[in-house]
């Protein structure tokens, strides 16, 4: 039997909802273990990615940590897939863009109704956050991608079999949507 | 009957009838978004290209139909160019489709469909536009606007002349006819053709979002061309 693929995944600016649609392909979750190992995600808690055959990035980049993160996958993925709507084009998060960072904040941190001892968080172990909040292809090449929000979990599982099965993956008509 | 050929199927056509009117009334799709049958053409999407013998380009929306044209539409060539087309209006405006009271009955995203649009390829441009939300029956959200100029046509045709597109590049927008800009001032009503013709959901009609359930919107399981062709769209 072929050595099993190793399939890394994470989630930048993103909400966690295209893991849990990940996690909706159910019971075929077994057939998918017995034909990749996980390396990196939130599904092993293992911290660092060592050399995959597959990348799946959920959200886009808001901070200099997703930009780190995005570089540490793009460094060890033979093929890196942007998954979901805020790793296409930014999503819900880069709905910020047209507001100054600094009104953000603001607006979040000092002038919302009912805040106690109102600051703007500084401490040095918070990333920074960017200006804008960025689609993952404008920092590193990406080879496919996945549209949805969340994609469904025939999404996942037609894209994931496809490239185990060597066929180039496509997604007919009812498996491409953007909302 | 005089008649051309798209794709080598043969086309009657009358005359004065555009390439366009011509494909359409053989059942013959011919991805578009700025063309509507009520309306003057306008050929600014591109989308409607399509290539001639000759290998020129021309827009199947304003040329007119001449005998024994021979034309190509349904090209792996075009349809990538189309899509190209169609991922820099992605990228121009702020499309964010989940988050949009026309998704799923959206003539950008069915276009989009059709030609199996991944990716918005390009990097986005995050153009700043403003929304309009003071009228009680109408929202105007510039972020999805995609220039179109359907609702600039169909409200000069209803004798009131709300809209227009002015600026350029980055701060082309559509403004309002009225004396404070808004919406509000203007003679736009929300049973006017105007209000109701958008493609997107940049000019919507308050009260009539999400009525029709995922699953049973426009475009969730029927292709646009199909959709088209059957006299129904989007807008």
């Amino acid at each position: 039997m072929a050595a099993k693929l190793k399939l890394a995944t994470t989630s930048l600016a993103g909400c966690f909802g295209c893991h849990m649609s990940f996690l909706d392909i159910d019971e075929r979750i077994m057939q998918l273990v017995e034909l990749v190992e996980f390396d990196r995600s939130p599904l092993t808690d293992i911290k660092n990615c060592s050399p995959c055959d597959i990348g799946l990035i959920e959200g886009g980049v808001c901070n200099a940590d997703n930009v780190h993160v995005l570089r540490e996958f793009r460094n060890n993925c033979k093929i890196l897939v942007a998954v979901g709507a805020c790793a296409i084009n930014g999503g819900l998060p880069a709905m910020r863009n047209s507001i100054p960072l600094e009104d953000c904040l603001r607006e979040s941190y000092v002038n919302c109704i009912g805040i106690e001892n109102p600051q703007i968080p500084n401490d040095p172990e918070l990333p920074l956050l960017l200006n804008q909040v960025h689609p993952i292809h404008e920092v590193v090449r990406i080879d496919y991608s996945l549209p949805g929000c969340p994609p469904s979990a025939d999404v996942f599982w037609k894209f994931l079999t496809d490239l185990i099965e060597g066929h180039e993956p496509s997604l007919n008509y009812d498996l491409v949507y953007y909302d | 009957m005089a008649h051309i050929t798209i794709d080598g199927q043969i086309v009657p056509f009358e005359a004065g009838q555009t390439v366009m009117e011509a494909a359409m009334a053989a059942g013959v799709y011919i991805p578009h978004l700025c063309h509507h049958p009520d309306f003057t053409p306008h050929g600014s999407c591109r989308q409607c290209t399509v290539t001639l013998k000759n290998g020129w380009n021309i827009t199947a929306c304003t040329a007119r139909a001449a005998e024994g044209q021979e034309i190509s539409n349904n090209t792996e060539e075009l349809n990538l160019v189309r899509k190209r087309l169609t991922q820099m209006l992605f990228v121009e405006g702020n499309h964010f489709c989940p988050a949009c009271e026309k998704t799923g009955n959206c003539q950008l995203q069915g276009v989009a469909y059709h030609l199996n649009m991944m990716s918005n390829h390009y990097p986005q441009f995050y153009a700043l536009r403003d929304v309009d939300a003071t009228h009680p029956d109408i929202l105007l959200d510039r972020n999805r606007c995609i220039f179109c100029n359907l609702c600039v046509r169909a409200s000069h045709a209803e004798g009131k002349d709300v809209f227009a597109i002015a600026g350029r590049g980055i701060n082309k927008h559509l403004v309002v006819n009225s004396e404070s800009g808004k919406l509000i001032d203007s003679e736009l009503t929300a049973d006017d053709r105007a209000a109701n013709i958008c493609p997107t959901g940049a000019l919507l009609v308050r009260g009539k979002a999400f009525q029709a359930p995922i699953g049973q919107r426009l475009y969730d399981h029927h292709d646009i061309d199909e959709i088209t062709l059957g006299g129904r769209h989007g807008g």
